[in-house]
């Protein structure tokens, strides 16, 4: 099959208008006899299932937790960006695609970020206007902060809990339509496997999770919006449940997987603090705004204060070596997080990490505590020389901005981040990669959709913060309402699919087999046991760092413990009942796949561009010696993989990526 | 630290359930309270047993999945905190820790901690929403400047998590905080107020055909609730109510 992103013809700025009216349409009286499940209640599916049940179409929406206001969404942090310009800083349309193709590294499709821009703007009004409480300055408008990788404010935010709020917004608009019936909502419901009737997504299997029942469910069209596969490297900032599966059934059923190997590995997270350690806990990007980060500049410094001998408090300002600002001068502790991540590795590895593992560096607030304390005197007519006056000022505007934030960080390290520096290192965050879609979210399945972090389609290699949840909003709220439309207008006469059709009884049955498979295998080791190790192989040598051999070596113990998974893996419990280790275990089963792929991606692609960092591939010389060196000759495409039957036997295709609105340049934030 | 775990184990809905006695040894101060739950099931699946099913998701104090009551209290020691943020450090060697489900009529238990509270989804429901479709043309965001200490406010009310803890506390088993949280947040803004009488009417309306019982004004939801939110909230959905109810419907 070849590759068509539908990309419509006409200048960058008109693509979309263009096309819209363009669309074929379904009349409201059809619409009530067309069906559509969305898979995923995070910003992507909860906004999607909302506007196409507003529109009259009968929506199953699905989730595996208890209710859909917990998909992930609701943990990020920062904000979303909107090319708004409120703060009239020079932003715009272009400034916010410019930025976003930039901060991708020119791996991502021009077409696709334009048209997300655009509609980046009436995302904060339809959420104002549901009620969303974004953070507001004193006249009563909306405030907004600035975000890494850009030179503009044009971040949206809710405290800490943007995300949080968000979804919230989404998950009322859906409650709206559950209420009306319109919307039948699956909770505690996980999708098993796609269905394809003559060639097309018409259904899935889901297992109820409370009673184990396997259960057939029919469709016009699937949207798969499940979110990304950070939990292949077991560590990660991600929930606990997240997963590929979804994605996953769907790539074996057909549609492409794009570029697996782009993972965000994001630097500010709180480190690994021991071998109990289920998952990796982030502190927003936000905080870079007023943090800086540094480790000392002398080795024994950072070997005393790994002994306990030295606190970071008692070092001069001349002992620090606040890399990011001695580095990149012009965005300093603002840099993108590919390069900031990488930069704290280099100088861990280099032996100047500052805790017992070696894995941190400090995130140091000493600085803006004094700045913000000096300017809060000033203004209320204090003494802005007592130091003990303006350091309690200064820590209570610290508290106001980023409160919860140093509060969840204290509940964790038990350190107090208002009197020493945090500690803080990469860890994996999201995840660029996903389903190949079209200019229309379509996958290569006809009729099945993909949309937020499921789909690979705007981040390119890297993608910029505060930019996940502009684009699940913008997917769900203001594209596929259209495209997916112009899909099912020639579905008006289909009328109902049955699921007593051989397709739903074979997908059902494979469904069963397999997880009878797990529940008599009776093997001696725990699903978490070949999760980790998986997880390790991951980190290790397909992480923030890669290179051919490590890359090549990775592949096969991936299959490895692949095969000793199927062999040893022990579930306890049955088939028909709330079985929480047998989920793990169906999940596991596809991140051992994935991996693979994942690994096989980042050794085809031989050149280091955004989060993919291959070792072999760095400037030599010059003023960006040691950078990443991308190869615009040879790698400007999307991987498409298409599944064969075999992970190692897939096949790759290219999407040749034109830039013709913006010049391909090296990325530098010097 | 070692500890000595008793914990309310039950197959599902229709098995009556009892408490069961584990020890679990070698727990570090750095583990949260569901890591050290992951070290007791590692050894019970090691062991050949069935381990302890809870619900947690995001593991952060954000997604309102985790929901245990330790020790008697929704969400253990510690003030503002969900279990999932709750750590070991918060316990002694030597500790017995009582691990139950949320208790209350409206949240049957599915098995072992976890319940099934869909209650609290069909509330939202009936009214948790402002009826606005999508649509590309909703007035510019900045048309409808909202006073800051209103935006703070209706933030905070915004804040809950849904996690029931409000619920599981209340002696009534009642869900006037959870309710009135949601129904304040609408109600504090301009976009919110011209549904503000049906809304309060309709959610009270389900929440009592859910069975939460009343509140009597005990103010423990208030104590537990992770996330802070303000009994005034409950006095604002109590005036809310008194005036649609006037107001006639
Ligand atoms: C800690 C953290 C902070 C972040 N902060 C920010 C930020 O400040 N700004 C920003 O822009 N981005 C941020 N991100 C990224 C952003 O939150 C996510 O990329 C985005 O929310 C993903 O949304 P989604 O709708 O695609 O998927 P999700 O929200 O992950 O939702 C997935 C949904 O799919 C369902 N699901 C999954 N698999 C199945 C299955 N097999 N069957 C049934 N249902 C299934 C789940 O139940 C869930 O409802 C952050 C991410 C993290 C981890
Ligand atoms: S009001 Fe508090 S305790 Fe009740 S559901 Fe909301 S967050 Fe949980
Ligand atoms: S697991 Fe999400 S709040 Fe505890």
């Amino acid at each position: 099959m070849s590759l068509d992103a539908k990309i419509p013809a006409g200048p960058i700025d008109k693509k979309w208008t263009n096309h819209k009216n363009n669309i074929k349409l379904v009349n409201p009286a059809n619409k009530r006899s067309i069906d559509i499940i969305v898979v995923g209640t995070g910003l992507a599916g909860g906004s999607a299932a909302a506007s196409l049940a507003e529109m009259g179409y009968n929506v199953k929406a699905f989730c595996f937790q208890d209710s859909p206001r917990r998909a992930h969404s609701i943990a990020a942090q920062g904000g979303i960006n909107a090319a708004k310009n409120y703060q009239n800083d020079g932003d715009s349309t272009y400034r916010l695609f410019y930025d976003t193709v930039k901060g991708g590294d020119y791996r991502s499709r021009e077409a696709n970020v334009y048209r997300l821009a655009e509609v980046s703007a009436s995302i904060i009004d339809q959420c104002v206007a549901q009620g969303v409480p974004f953070a507001r300055e004193y006249g009563g408008m909306l405030d907004n902060r600035s975000f890494g990788g850009v030179q503009v404010s044009r971040t949206f935010y809710a405290k800490g809990q943007t995300g949080q709020q968000l979804l919230l917004g989404a998950y009322s608009a859906m409650s709206r339509q559950i209420g009306k019936g319109k919307i039948t909502m699956y909770n505690r419901h996980e999708m098993m496997d796609l269905v394809k009737v003559d060639g097309k997504a018409r259904g899935i299997i889901a297992r109820n999770l409370i009673t184990g029942e396997i259960e057939r469910h029919s469709a016009h069209a699937v949207v798969i919006a499940s979110g990304g596969y950070g939990n292949v490297f077991f560590l990660s900032t991600n929930a606990m449940g997240s997963n590929t599966s979804a994605a996953w059934k769907v790539h074996k059923k057909g549609a492409y997987f794009a570029n697996p190997c782009y993972t965000q590995i994001h630097p500010t997270c709180i480190p690994v603090s021991g071998d109990h350690q289920s998952k990796l806990t982030l502190m927003s990007e936000s905080l870079r705004n007023d943090g800086r980060i540094w480790v000392p500049k002398k080795k024994e410094d950072a070997e005393a204060i790994r002994a306990g001998k030295l606190k970071p408090t008692q070092l001069a300002e001349e002992d620090r070596d606040y890399y990011l600002e001695r580095r990149y001068p012009a965005f300093g502790n603002l840099v993108p997080r590919d390069v900031a991540s990488r930069a704290a590795k280099e100088r861990c590895d280099a032996g100047f990490g500052v805790n017992a593992t070696g894995e941190a560096v400090y995130l140091d607030f000493a600085s803006a505590i004094q700045r913000y304390g000096k300017e809060q005197a000033l203004v209320h007519g204090h003494d802005s020389n007592d130091k003990a006056l303006v350091t309690k000022l200064g820590k209570e505007v610290i508290k106001s901005k980023y409160g919860n934030l140093f509060q969840m960080y204290e509940k964790i390290v038990d350190q107090n981040p208002y009197e020493t520096p945090m500690m803080i290192y990469p860890a994996v965050h999201y995840t660029m990669g996903g389903i190949w879609v079209d200019y229309n979210l379509m996958t290569t399945i006809p009729g099945c959709y993909a949309a937020g972090e499921a789909n690979f389609s705007d981040h390119g290699a890297n993608r910029l913060g505060a930019s996940a949840l502009m684009q699940g909003l913008a997917d769900g709220y203001f594209v596929l309402p259209y495209t997916i439309g112009d899909y099912l207008a020639d579905d008006i006469r289909t009328g109902e699919i049955s699921t007593d059709l051989p397709e739903f009884e074979a997908a059902e049955k494979e469904v069963k087999d397999r997880l009878a498979f797990f529940i008599n295998n009776k093997g001696t080791k725990s699903v978490d046991y070949f999760h980790k190790r998986l997880g390790k192989v991951m980190w290790n040598k397909v992480g923030m760092a890669r290179n051919a051999k490590g890359l090549s070596e990775a592949i096969v113990e991936i299959r490895e413990i692949r095969d000793e998974f199927w062999k040893d893996v022990r579930v306890p419990g049955e088939l028909n009942e709330f079985n929480q280790e047998l989920e793990k275990a169906s999940r596991l089963a596809d991140f051992l796949e994935l991996g693979e792929l994942f690994a096989m991606d980042a050794l085809q692609r031989n050149e280091s561009c955004g989060g993919h960092f291959r070792e072999e591939s760095v400037e030599t010389s010059g003023e960006q010696e040691g950078e990443a060196k991308r190869d615009d000759a040879n790698f400007a495409f999307v991987a498409a993989w298409e599944y064969t039957g075999n992970i190692a036997e897939s096949k790759m295709h290219k999407e040749e990526l034109k830039f013709e609105n913006i010049e391909l340049k090296q990325r530098s934030y010097k | 630290m070692n500890l000595t775990l008793k914990i309310w184990r039950q197959k599902n809905k229709q098995d009556k359930g009892r408490m069961e006695t584990y020890p679990v040894s070698n727990i570090s101060g750095d583990m949260s309270f569901l890591e050290m739950l992951d070290v007791l099931n590692e050894q019970l699946i090691n062991d050949g047993k069935e381990p302890v099913a809870f619900d947690h998701d995001c593991r952060e104090g954000i997604c309102g999945m985790c929901s245990l009551f330790i020790n008697g209290e929704a969400h253990g020691p510690g003030r503002e905190i969900t279990t999932c943020q709750l750590h070991m450090r918060s316990f002694k060697d030597g500790d017995t820790i009582h691990i139950e489900p949320w208790r209350a009529a409206a949240f049957p238990v599915v098995k072992d901690l976890v319940t099934d509270r869909s209650a609290l989804d069909r509330i939202m429901n009936a009214g948790g929403f402002v009826s606005v479709n999508t649509s590309g043309n909703t007035i510019d965001a900045n048309t409808i400047p909202v006073p800051k200490a209103d935006a703070d406010k209706a933030f905070d009310a915004a804040t809950c998590i849904g996690c029931g803890a409000c619920v599981a506390t209340c002696k009534n088993a009642s869900a006037m905080l959870f309710t009135s949280a949601k129904v304040s947040q609408l109600a504090l803004l301009p976009q919110g107020k011209v549904e503000a009488h049906d809304r309060v009417l309709n959610m009270v309306h389900q929440m009592d055909l859910e069975g939460f019982g009343n509140c009597t004004n005990t103010g423990a939801c208030e104590v537990e609730c992770p996330k802070g939110i303000s009994l005034e909230n409950i006095a604002r959905m109590n005036r809310e109510y008194l005036s649609a109810s006037v107001t006639g419907e």
